[in-house]
């Protein structure tokens, strides 16, 4: 009993790691722009596929590199890439219209149509077979008692750890992260301060989609089949684990992230997994009748 | 005399419509086109209601048109037919002519009582979060109906061509067709009387400044649930005709795919316009139903070109690329949609000696 | 009976006491002025009067009713109409729409009449149109019935908040800075305007106002207050000649 609980957090954090990677990358751009950006689970599944296609040239390729070696050029790779695209959509996308001073709710559905473009897109001219991801590392199996981990697991939840603790040090060390809790408060007032407002927001797309991308390619490693649409259930319910924790503030999203997913996994412990979504969403509309501003958020007054 | 040409003229697309169908001038696929445009008008102008003339930003209105499509179907089902579910027919099968409609508004008042699930938050919230709370109970509503198994759980609910054929057993008309017109108009009609009232213009208020709306005496939380009641009961309309036009329903084809294309007919035609509503309801339609045939001939006309490989086609999903991009373009370049906030007589001031939008 | 009384009115957000045990009372039609220095807590008891906040402490008496506690919309409905420091009309809603919206309180008609489009449904918004107009005509609107207020000049806004308050037919208007961001003869017209509608409607008016030519010259009664305690009450000669109103607002000297 006690043993199946441990085995049941252990794989909910592994699972929350994802969650959690894929929220901070919607809570930062929440935090800076107060924009949703709909399209970021698709960022992560085109970081996963980015990574797929990285691998196959370097690992099964006429290069035919070592598992290690390849991811060790895989990671970095697919970061770089993956936030290439998120920029290159805020900056085709979102820019335009923000320059426009257009009402927040056109980006909000540009946003989410530009998701369903690159879901589709991906579907129309990589077709529908599935894209199964080689395996890079040996799996290792410890077994502590009935406890069994793998090293993939375990490097999962170190990773997204460490990753959170890093943006944590750039949003409240750096002079860059300063300046996006600026734009956060007040983004009139930034640029007169000669902040260069464009930067900041491209180092904050920089920022998010490159953690997509690091989770785009933990998950492929840990659940390696690749299909167009992964990203886009996996990126709602990582913008709800982002809500329950008060979207805006990274401790949120990142506690927020392993939250559903131990929900979830506790959840399939108990009941048949098709009550897994049921159960994930209605807890999320309870926590957020009750504190509409989820956990770690803070409630705006307007100013009668 | 000129005060009657209007609905003069709907009676009339109506009447020759279903005449057309019923001596087969015009096929089966125009017929279910035609009737897909009445759903889709039902779709677009009641979501319209929130989205556009109270301006939240919800999101999951097929949530609420599953929630009428089940009731209505499992209702029909089980009084007109014999199906392995719920055995022998309750009632016996003519009435099912009679009682259609009646089958129809319990599903929308069935619907409209789950719009309660993001009226009541409403109050506290909106924008943002709003928008979360409608994403939620749109995947709640349809995981709900997944673990039904009773209902057939995913693989989902069919008999209701029989409830079809129960009708055209009394008279052999198209009778699908002329309850989907009966339908369209009767909403868009109950829309226009709701937002042209000081009642209906209290979600007007709302949208441009909540603050003073309920200064100035506007019941904001009881206009806000008469607002989703009403919209989303309208939405279980449709989600009724949707699942008797196509004899089966499926609680994927209520997801959130389905919303988006509310959301996209609304947008397009422009937030706070009905007669906006009506005509993207109608050129969205017709546009994917065009991008069927567009699209292979567009595959072909490719491979006339050497550089293009054998193995590459263009496969139909590339409507939901084209049509999500038409919309990234339209947010760009026209974001107030097509009509704006306004509607066709005040594009074309003569039409108003017809009707008067009022 | 009187027509507004509060007692012990007391306001906390958190640790900061906004308004602390605020007492008045309009006994009849009076026009009143609450004046002091930014940030005294003057809107805070305009928003807790008209129902936005409830107060922490104290009650509120309105025609002998209390009405602390109460939704805006219902404050509203019993007679308590209000305008924003920051102009809050319906921008984009026709000047007639902008007054008609504010009937909600007495519509006379449900959903089902509004559907039916009956007899009910029909009278009662000829009712409520000729209640527009009528106010439209007696302020000298009427010209602009069919403009939407977001292409109307400053002054005529502030004036469509006015007329858009009295059309709910108060006996109390509430005036939150009505002189604010106009020019002189703006504010001429503006103190002609409110002593009219003083008359006119013989209703009770309270308005808080940094101009002091404003509430000097309309004001029978002005109470000051600084950090949501009152410092001073009394007829607009006593309080110009009061010393800690002196002190509220231009310091102390002794520095």
């Amino acid at each position: 009993m006690f043993d199946s609980i441990i085995q049941n957090l252990f794989n909910a954090l592994q699972w929350g790691s994802f969650y959690s990677l894929i929220a901070l990358g919607y809570t930062l751009v929440y935090g800076v722009l107060r924009l949703i950006n709909f399209a970021h689970g698709d960022i992560f599944m085109v970081g996963a596929y980015i990574a797929y296609f990285i691998a196959i040239f370097f690992f099964k390729g006429s290069l035919a590199l070592s598992g290690t070696a390849t991811l060790a050029l895989v990671i970095p790779l697919t970061m770089i890439l993956t936030a290439v695209c998120g920029v290159t959509l805020e900056r085709i996308a979102y820019k335009p219209l923000r320059r426009k001073g257009a009402n927040r709710l056109y980006v909000v559905i540009t946003a989410l149509m530009c998701g369903l473009i690159l879901e589709n897109g991906n579907l129309a001219f990589l077709g529908a077979s599935r894209k199964s991801f080689p395996e890079l590392i040996d799996k290792v199996v410890y077994n502590f008692g009935m406890i069994s981990m793998t090293n993939l697991k375990i490097w999962v939840i170190l990773s997204s750890i460490l990753v959170f603790f890093l943006l944590n040090t750039i949003i409240s060390k750096t002079k860059i992260g300063m300046a996006m809790r600026g734009i956060s408060y007040d983004k009139f007032a930034i640029p007169l301060m000669g902040i260069p407002i464009d930067t900041i927001i491209m180092v904050t797309f920089i920022l998010g989609s490159s953690l997509a991308g690091l989770a785009g390619i933990m998950f492929a490693m840990s659940y390696p089949i690749l299909d167009p649409f992964m990203g886009a259930l996996i990126g709602w319910k990582a913008f709800i684990a982002a809500v329950v924790g008060g979207i805006g503030d990274i401790k949120g999203a990142f506690v927020g992230g392993f939250l559903l997913g131990i929900v979830e996994i506790l959840v399939v412990a108990v009941f048949p997994s098709t009550f897994r979504d049921l159960i994930a969403f209605s807890i999320l509309l309870i926590i957020l009748v009750i504190k509409p501003t989820g956990l770690f958020g803070v409630a705006k007054s307007t100013k009668i | 005399m000129k005060k009657f040409s209007i609905p003069l003229l709907l009676a009339a697309i109506a009447i020759g419509t279903v005449v057309a169908a019923h001596f087969e001038l015009i096929d089966l696929y125009i017929q279910t086109i035609i009737m897909f445009i009445g759903v889709n008008i039902i779709l677009s102008s009641s979501f319209n209601i929130i989205n556009g003339y109270m301006g939240e930003f919800a999101c999951g209105h097929a949530g609420f048109m599953a929630v009428g499509a089940y009731i209505t179907s499992i209702l029909n089902v089980m009084l007109f037919t014999s199906s392995k579910t719920f055995g022998d027919p309750l009632l016996s099968p003519e009435l099912a002519l009679w009682f259609f409609p009646v089958t129809m508004i319990i599903g929308g008042i069935a619907a409209s009582i789950t719009g309660l699930l993001v009226a009541i938050p409403s109050f506290k919230t909106r924008d943002d979060y709003l928008a979360i709370i409608t994403l939620a109970a749109n995947f709640i509503i349809v995981s709900l109906f997944i673990n039904m198994d009773s209902l057939g759980g995913a693989r989902g609910f069919m008999g209701m061509k029989q409830v079809v054929f129960a009708m055209e057993d009394v008279v052999f008309i198209p009778w699908m067709l002329i309850w989907t017109f009966i339908f369209t108009y009767f909403v868009v009609f109950l829309i226009r009387r709701f937002v042209a009232s000081t009642y209906g213009k209290g979600i007007i208020a709302i949208h441009q400044d909540e603050i003073a709306a309920e200064i100035m005496s506007v019941d904001t939380n009881k206009m806000k649930l008469v607002a989703f009641m009403f919209s989303s009961g309208l939405a279980g309309v449709a989600g009724g005709l949707f699942a008797h036009i196509l004899g089966y329903i499926n609680p994927n084809s209520f997801n959130i795919l389905k919303s988006t294309e509310c959301l996209v007919m609304v947008y397009l035609g422009g937030m706070g316009s009905l007669s906006g509503s009506v005509i993207a309801a109608i050129l969205f339609t017709l546009l994917i139903e065009l991008l069927r045939f567009i699209i292979p001939a567009a595959d072909t006309l490719i491979h006339l070109l050497p550089i293009v490989p054998d193995t590459f086609h263009l496969s139909q999903v590339l409507k939901w690329v084209i049509i999500p991009f038409i919309l990234v373009i339209l947010m760009q370049f026209r974001p107030e949609g097509i009509m704006g906030n306004r509607e066709l007589s005040d594009f074309f001031p003569k039409l108003k000696k017809y009707y008067e939008f009022k | 009976m009187s027509l507004l009384k509060i007692d012990g009115l007391t306001q906390q957000f958190g640790g900061l006491t906004a308004v602390s045990n605020f007492k008045t009372e309009f006994q009849g039609n009076e026009l009143m002025g609450l004046i002091g220095p930014n940030g005294a807590g003057k809107t805070t008891v305009f928003n807790i009067v008209s129902g936005f906040y409830k107060p922490t402490q104290g009650n509120i008496l309105f025609k002998g009713k209390s009405i602390d506690g109460l939704k805006p919309h219902s404050v509203t409905g019993m007679g308590v109409a209000r305008t924003f420091q920051n102009i809050r009309l319906w921008h984009d809603m026709t000047l007639l729409d902008n007054i008609l919206i504010s009937q909600h309180y007495n519509l006379g008609y449900n959903l089902f009449d509004l559907f039916l489009r009956n007899r009910r449904y029909m009278d009662n918004e000829k009712r409520m149109k000729n209640i527009a107009m009528q106010l439209l005509e007696q302020l000298d609107l009427v010209q602009f019935k069919d403009e939407k207020p977001k292409n109307l000049p400053y002054g005529i806004q502030r004036k469509i908040e006015i007329a858009r308050a009295l059309s709910v037919k108060p006996s109390l208007l509430l005036l939150d800075e009505p002189a604010a961001g106009l020019n002189s003869s703006d504010v001429q017209d503006l103190i002609k305007l409110i002593s009219w509608i003083h008359k006119e409607f013989d209703i009770a008016i309270w308005m808080i106002e940094h101009q002091m030519a404003v509430v000097m010259s309309l004001c029978s009664w002005i109470q000051v207050i600084d950090f949501g305690k009152t410092i001073a009450q009394g007829t607009p000669e006593e309080i110009q000649n009061n010393p800690d109103v002196i002190k509220a607002y231009l310091g102390d000297d002794k520095i």
